[in-house]
């Protein structure tokens, strides 16, 4: 059995799956946020009663995180119903935005999206968060009201997104009716060359299978290459799996998934008892191929989806008017650190944003200093203009008042997922995705650029 | 939901993403809340770009669509998990997509929430239908009827009785896989 074949035998107590099974599974933890948690809990109460209690209120995780710094109302109060549901059902896990349990969350516009507005529990875009705060766990099944839930793969479980309905349906039952999917294989050999990031490496395989490569299926990255990549770029890799249309992307346990999870673990006092899934050798896949690690070239996609590879080097004719940084795959630590070493003593040359993905990242960058420098000063001396406030912010529009939103037609370079029209904010705008490091040479330049120019 | 519907036809090309059928700054509204769920239908769709639909899928000021059929492309409703996507369009009066491909989870989402009916096509639509025609869907024969012309469906299979049950809860329900009533008004 594949990786994925063995977490949902194990989640289904069941020695064997094959693709194409329909059964039931276990679930370990269960996420959900501020756009879709309303629902998911309109549902559940729908559906088990006014009364009805969550299958278990620990295992339940809520994380608000996508339209928190705005104006609107409607969204303010979508964190309320939130903390409202947390306290009725006592579930521990619930990253709020405010610290006090009993009030209401109110986006100060006079403060404005760039000052600081959230109390000390707050956790910033849920994928990152997940993982930073030990919820990520080898050998588990976690299932998210988001399609980028995937990115938990990178930790060697079944992560998966799906919606409202069935997530009230965990909510009340702990468990899911899944179809096993058959797997592909990415076999990876070779080490990423300097300049080049896990973006590079996801773009470049969607490009090659299609967006919709993938679709129903388990993307496994494994061999040297994988283990060569650290656990951020594995994220960002496991989370894209959706955007070629995939049910998961998973990842080989190793030391370095070991290291990762035990030290958040440890930093939350979360639970770090774990039981990862090995390799078989009589696994069987539904496509298998190598790819050369070091043959991979900084990569972008074009408007109007994720599909759409191109190399930069050779897109230079691509004129933007906005770079963004920032998302679950795009804000993390390591992506605004190859972003700084690009522009560090630089200016952009167009409006560039940054949004760290979370709290903890946003700490990271004020205590990282480089000759006495913080990487935020860095930024922020380059002409980033960086908000305190992490979150999705623009990733996926969002309401009007959203810090970086596109709310012109124009061209954006952005370390987001993805880039259908419409994504950042208006329908005529173009987004190009790409690496941290292309989205800082892009920011330096006005046009698609390959970063091994500026190291 | 009845095992045959007539309407105007509405077509889309390929990689309709949720983004097109629900932008992303109407999910401030919450599918459970009643108001909040007709206001979703008013805006389906409304994240075709301009310049490709000139059509626009609900009318300026309308709560409901004229075209209860969609066809589509190839991976209809890719993208993101929102749920508000099946719903929108099931909000808006749509009753069955005609697609020549899904995205994994708009499909299960339709399929859970039995908002409507995500049909495969044998062939692609997109490129023979217009938008406007007038179409009949015979679930139980498994076609489509369009001006005289009849064009071939693929059975729905195990998700069909999921769907006209009304969703994964009824269809739990009635088959004894869970056994709370449902406080649905
Ligand atoms: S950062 Fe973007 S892709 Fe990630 S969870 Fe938020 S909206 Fe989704």
């Amino acid at each position: 059995m594949t990786l994925t074949e063995q977490l949902l035998a194990r989640a289904s107590r069941r020695e064997k799956v094959a693709p194409g099974d329909n059964i039931w599974v276990s679930v370990d933890v269960l996420m959900t946020h501020d756009v879709c948690g309303p629902g998911t809990i309109g549902v559940f109460k729908r559906e088990f009663g006014r009364e009805a209690r969550v299958w278990d209120a620990n295992r339940v995780v809520i994380i608000p995180d996508h339209y928190i710094f705005s104006a609107d109302a409607k969204c303010n109060r979508n964190v309320d119903i939130l903390r409202e549901f947390a306290r009725e059902q006592g579930i521990r896990h619930f990253y709020d935005i405010i610290d006090d349990p009993k009030g209401l969350w109110k986006f100060d516009s006079v403060k404005g999206p760039v000052k600081r507005q959230y109390g000390s529990h707050y956790a910033g875009v849920c994928h990152t968060a997940l993982a930073e705060r030990g919820h990520t766990r080898p050998g588990e099944v976690l299932l998210g009201t988001d399609s980028h839930t995937c990115m938990a793969g990178a930790f060697n479980q079944f992560a998966t997104g799906i919606g409202n309905t069935d997530a009230g349906f965990v909510m009340g039952t702990g468990r899911l009716l899944i179809k096993v999917p058959e797997t592909m294989h990415f076999h990876l050999v070779g080490e990423l060359q300097p300049g080049v990031m896990g973006k590079d490496v996801i773009l470049h395989l969607i490009g090659e299978i299609g967006f919709d490569g993938a679709t129903y299926r388990a993307m496994q990255f494994d061999g040297p290459g994988a283990r060569s990549l650290d656990m951020d770029d594995r994220m960002t890799i496991a989370n894209m799996a959706i955007e070629a249309g995939g049910k998961n992307g998973i990842f080989e346990f190793d030391a370095k998934t070991d290291a990762f999870v035990r030290e958040a673990a440890k930093r939350n006092g979360a639970k770090a008892d774990f039981d990862p899934v090995e390799a078989d050798p009589g696994q069987k896949f539904v496509f298998d191929r190598t790819f050369d690690l070091s043959k991979i070239e900084p990569t972008i996609a074009k408007h109007p989806d994720p599909g759409q590879k191109a190399l930069a080097k050779q897109c230079g004719d691509i004129g933007l008017q906005r770079a963004y940084i920032g998302s679950c795959t795009g804000g993390k630590t390591s992506d605004f650190l190859a972003f700084a070493k690009i522009i560090r003593g630089k200016r952009v040359k167009i409006d560039t944003f940054g949004v760290p993905a979370t709290p903890q990242v946003l700490e990271d960058l004020r205590s990282i200093k480089w000759d006495g420098k913080s990487v935020w000063d860095v930024m922020v001396d380059a002409g980033v203009q960086m908000t305190e406030n992490p979150g999705c912010a623009a990733c996926l529009g969002g309401p009007e008042d959203t810090f970086g939103r596109v709310n012109q037609p124009m061209n954006c370079i952005a370390t987001t997922n993805r880039n259908f029209p419409g994504r950042m904010g208006h329908k005529e705008a173009r987004v190009f995705l790409a690496s941290p490091a292309t989205v800082a040479a892009s920011a330096l330049t006005g046009r698609v650029t390959d970063p091994r120019e500026y190291l | 939901m009845a095992k045959t519907f007539q309407g105007r036809i509405f077509v889309v090309r390929d990689n309709i993403d949720t983004d097109q059928i629900i932008p992303a700054q109407y999910l401030n509204l919450v599918p459970t809340i009643h108001d909040e769920y007709e206001k979703l239908g008013s805006h389906a769709m409304c994240g075709l770009p301009d310049s490709a639909y000139t059509t626009r899928f609900v009318a300026a000021g309308k709560m409901k669509t004229d075209y209860p059929i969609i066809v589509a492309g190839r991976n209809f409703g890719c993208g993101s998990s929102r749920e508000h996507a099946p719903i929108a369009l099931g909000a808006a009066g749509v009753k069955a997509i005609i697609a020549e491909s899904y995205a994994r989870i708009f499909f299960r989402n339709c399929v859970a929430t039995g908002e409507l009916y995500p049909i495969d096509a044998q062939e692609r639509l997109c490129d023979t239908l217009k938008t406007g025609q007038v179409g009949t869907v015979y679930l139980q024969e498994n076609t489509l009827e369009v001006e005289g012309k009849t064009f071939s469906l693929k059975p729905l299979g195990d998700v069909m009785p999921v769907i006209e049950s009304g969703g994964i809860f009824n269809f739990a329900r009635q088959n004894g896989l869970i056994n709370t009533a449902s406080n649905a008004a």
